[in-house]
């Protein structure tokens, strides 16, 4: 298929999400259980698309859990986003080398 | 107007910053998957969000149909549409339709944190000054990622594959460990998640990771509905 098709289509679905109630909507959600919803939804998005795929991602299962070892060490203490994800990926090219 | 736009470019300086190193990771993903230096960087001009534009990557890799791509757009980004709501009820008299129809293709989680934090009213200025900085920022990483990755050895790119995941990790990890309900969702949808890549493996990749994010959001929405404080701490 075209990819100039699937890019139109990513970018108007996403612009209409943010248009339609920036633009028309004025009252606010009520639901609670819709607001937790919308809550958890973009840590389980990131989670679902981490995991598995974060150990095929450097083409070596071997590199990539080293590197998902480092990322989740330095994540749990809280360290910036660059730095985990930039330690990952030398961890994991360190760990080709061998 | 002009101080508006100049304090609303000032406020988006660390935002274009953050996103520079993001998307840097997205070039480098969009690449590796097949794609060139202009449609990857065509995607971040025309999208502005990191977990949706790396899952539709994935589809267009993978040759997935436009409705899995229009489902996934829908269920990632779906919180843009509460964020709008929210942001919606601050605007400034001179917010327009024309100033909304703009300014809402630049609604995103940092764009949001930093407008909802605003004392007064939101004016298109301040926020086209916010948008602008922060979008130059997201397309300059994009492109000098995917760059990057085409001109770098084997050895570096490869590794650099990690990179993406390695910065949704970074996003989800310190919120799971503090909070319960964050950590139960997470677990869910990764277990989810695992179960379509190694069981029900007929499930496309997009649909995966859909119905594993949906199951893992209602399991938490049942068992911990959040309040109103600590969504607004989101």
């Amino acid at each position: 298929m075209n990819i100039a098709l699937y890019i139109a289509v990513m970018a108007v679905v996403t612009y209409l999400i943010r248009m339609i109630p920036f633009a028309f909507f004025r009252k606010k959600i009520k639901s609670r259980f819709f607001r937790s919803f919308l809550y958890y939804i973009p840590y389980a998005v990131l989670s679902a698309m981490t995991i598995p795929a974060i150990f095929y991602s450097t083409g070596s299962i071997v590199t990539a859990i080293v590197g998902t070892v480092t990322a989740f060490v330095l994540s749990y203490f809280n360290l910036p986003l660059i730095v985990v994800a930039l330690s990952a990926t030398a961890t994991a090219f360190i760990a080709g080398l061998f | 107007m002009k101080s508006n736009f100049f304090r609303g470019m000032s406020h988006g300086i660390p935002i274009a910053l953050g996103y520079l190193s993001v998307s840097f990771g997205f070039g480098i993903k969009a690449v590796s998957v097949g794609l060139s230096v202009f449609s990857a960087t065509a995607i971040s001009a025309t999208n502005l969000t990191s977990a949706g534009q790396a899952a539709g990557v994935d589809i267009i890799a993978v040759g997935g149909t436009l409705i899995e791509m229009i489902l996934v757009q829908l269920t990632i980004n779906i919180r843009y549409s509460l964020m709008a709501l929210s942001l919606s009820q601050k605007l400034d008299g001179k917010f327009s339709l024309p100033h909304r129809l703009i300014a809402s293709y630049g609604i995103t989680d940092e764009i949001f944190a930093v407008c909802s934090a605003q004392k007064q009213k939101l004016t298109p200025a301040y926020m086209y000054g916010i948008i602008l900085i922060s979008a130059v920022g997201w397309v300059t990483g994009t492109a000098l990622g995917a760059a990057a990755r085409q001109l770098l050895p084997e050895s570096v790119s490869s590794a650099l594959g990690i990179v993406l995941y390695g910065m949704f990790m970074a996003i989800i990890i310190p919120p799971a460990r503090k909070q319960r309900n964050v950590l139960l969702v997470v677990v869910v949808s990764a277990l989810a998640s695992i179960l379509f890549r190694y069981v029900f493996t007929a499930v496309s990749s997009g649909f995966a990771v859909i119905i594993s994010a949906v199951i893992a959001s209602v399991t938490g929405s049942l068992l911990f509905p959040v309040s109103d404080t600590e969504e607004s701490e989101q």
